[in-house]
């Protein structure tokens, strides 16, 4: 594909992206840049190395939590608050990773969610999460002492730029010497472990990368939702996050985001219809997956490469 | 051919809960040859193979490298060593290029595998490198190729190619032309004959006239253990041989 037509989609989407408080409600904008982060942090483990962590929402949660206390009972500055969530973040990655990583395929699947478990019981016991209610009332703050967030678009600014950080960071490390790595263990680990490379520490600085990232998306959600709820450190997130990948289409840079969009478009509009928001999200991420296995951004890319190559794949 | 040793097994023996695949092999791979596993299906072939590189740990014996104790190491760091093998079903990374292929075994070297924020671009400088050890394989004009496109011939030059990228000592390679056509099979032991020069290589081989093609020395399994040693036409005179591949049996 000719690179300059490349260039312009990216700056499109980057305008877009900008644009998108004039245009639709900017709490649902930030909710979507929240999961799409979270989406496509997960991707680098599922896309990229070939893990598929059925425990992410640990990341999420635990960092939404941490940045919420620290906003509430600490009055930390919110890119403070947000930092120390993302910090805690990848140190529990870091500890799972370091036990999970050792196991593959499902079993790697089952610790992951054991993990999230462990932290979803942590969260409803202790006395300072609010149990049910969650934590309320988290105020936004000033961003680097300087914009009031409780200007939703200021807020918005706030998160967009944010996600361009976290985003930008997940598509270096797709495109460094590291990533090239990352694929080759997706490809054959077998072979990548004959060529000398130690497989498991590759595979623990992508579960970290992936856990630090997972948690920035859990401290923006926190900040500005102004709650932090058990919801984010639910199974059921650890399950929304990967049906978000594969709709996208895993393996692609835009796909998860692409698939955040679309769960929260559709949780958000089909909200008035009550619990079969779930049996609608089920049956379009069904016909996706039937239709369109690589997703909806991967059959995009193979139509456009096939236009571009003149019928060759 | 100097005769030194380069890689050698005492005694190993690899048992699976009860069943011995491998018992008491001791081999000695003299440097600068081509050596030969040969014997019939389930003699312990690849078991052998998987105890040399590690992806299997020996229950007994031990493994000498230059005259170093490998027994215990990790695979990828018998690999670091210069000690690479090849698999029996071909090891590629089938959604890379063909350049993309060769330059993951060459990025090593650099030592920037765990940088994740250094650019692409960065691996570049192995572009001139990974394009010669193509060439080198016949696999000219084919860089940009993903991988799982190429017949599978092409796909077994392209592994040779990646092997080659590490410079290794020792090339362990798994029935290097099985599943090949006629033609393949003349082309690979064209490319075996030409890497071998400088290095040693092992192979597990069934194709006979391959062996007998390439070997220096041959060492023939059978149920696990060596039943004879020696140049292709000694052991293919050796009744014992000659016995265990027909099947007959007193």
């Amino acid at each position: 594909m000719p690179g300059r037509l490349v260039t312009w989609g990216w700056i499109a989407l980057l305008a877009l992206g900008l644009a998108a408080p004039f245009v639709v409600y900017p709490v649902f904008a930030m909710n979507v840049l929240c999961l799409a982060l979270f989406a496509s942090a997960f991707n680098l483990l599922l896309g990229y190395t070939g893990l598929l962590s059925f425990g992410h929402a640990a990341f999420l949660g635990a960092s939404a939590y941490t940045t919420g206390w620290a906003l509430r009972s600490w009055g930390l500055p919110p890119e403070l608050a947000v930092l120390l969530g993302t910090a805690l973040a990848a140190a529990l990655g870091l500890v799972f990773g370091a036990l999970a990583i050792r196991r593959s395929g499902i079993y790697f699947a089952m610790i992951t969610l054991g993990f999230a478990q462990l932290v979803y019981f942590l969260v409803v016991q202790l006395p300072w999460t609010g149990g049910e209610d969650g934590l309320q009332g988290i105020p936004r703050g000033r961003a680097l002492g300087l914009f009031p967030l409780d200007d939703p678009r200021t807020a918005y600014w706030f998160v967009y730029a944010a996600f361009l950080g976290g985003f930008w960071l997940l598509h270096r490390a797709i495109h460094s010497p590291f990533g090239h790595v990352l694929r080759a263990i997706r490809e054959n680990e077998p072979r990548a472990v004959s060529l000398g490379y130690d497989v498991a520490r590759y595979k623990l600085l992508a579960f970290v990368l992936s856990a630090g990232v997972s948690g920035l998306a859990g401290g923006l959600k926190a900040l500005v939702l102004q709650f932090a709820s058990l919801s984010d450190v639910h199974w059921h997130r650890s399950g929304e996050v990967v049906l978000m990948t594969l709709l996208g289409g895993m393996g692609t840079v835009l796909g998860p985001s692409v698939g955040a969009l679309l769960v929260v478009a559709l949780e958000n509009y089909l909200a008035d219809t009550g619990s079969w928001v779930t049996v609608i999200t089920g049956a379009v991420f069904v016909a996706c997956v039937v239709a369109f296995r690589r997703g909806i951004v991967g059959e995009v890319r193979a139509l456009v490469r096939r236009s571009f190559t003149g019928g060759k794949p | 051919m100097d005769g030194e040793t380069i890689l050698e097994t005492r005694e190993l023996v690899k048992a699976f809960q009860g069943f011995v695949a491998v018992n008491g092999v001791s081999l000695r791979v003299a440097r600068g040859s081509i050596h030969a596993l040969i014997g019939p299906n389930g003699a312990g072939k690849t078991t052998v193979f998987n105890l040399l590189t590690r992806f299997l740990p020996a229950t007994r014996g031990s493994i000498l490298f230059r005259g170093e104790d490998i027994t215990r190491a990790r695979p990828a760091e018998i690999a670091r060593r210069g000690l690479v093998r090849s698999f029996q079903v071909s090891a590629v990374f089938p959604d890379l290029t063909a350049l993309e292929n060769v330059r993951v075994a060459l990025q090593r070297g650099l030592g920037t595998s765990f940088h994740f924020w250094r650019p692409e671009r960065s691996l570049a400088v192995l572009d001139a490198r990974a394009r010669e050890l193509l060439a080198a394989v016949g696999l000219e004009g084919q860089e940009q190729v993903t991988t799982v496109e190429l017949p599978y011939g092409r796909k077994r030059a392209l592994e040779i190619a990646t092997t080659l990228a590490l410079e290794p000592e020792v090339m362990l390679l798994d029935e290097p032309t099985q599943g090949m056509g006629h033609e393949d099979v003349g082309r690979v032991v064209g490319l075996i004959r030409k890497v071998a020069e400088g290095r040693t290589v092992v192979l597990v081989e069934h194709n006979l006239s391959v062996v007998r093609d390439l070997a220096d020395r041959v060492t023939v399994l059978a149920r696990g253990s060596v039943l004879a040693e020696g140049s292709y036409d000694e052991v293919s005179r050796d009744p014992a041989v000659l016995e265990a591949y027909i099947g007959a049996s007193p």
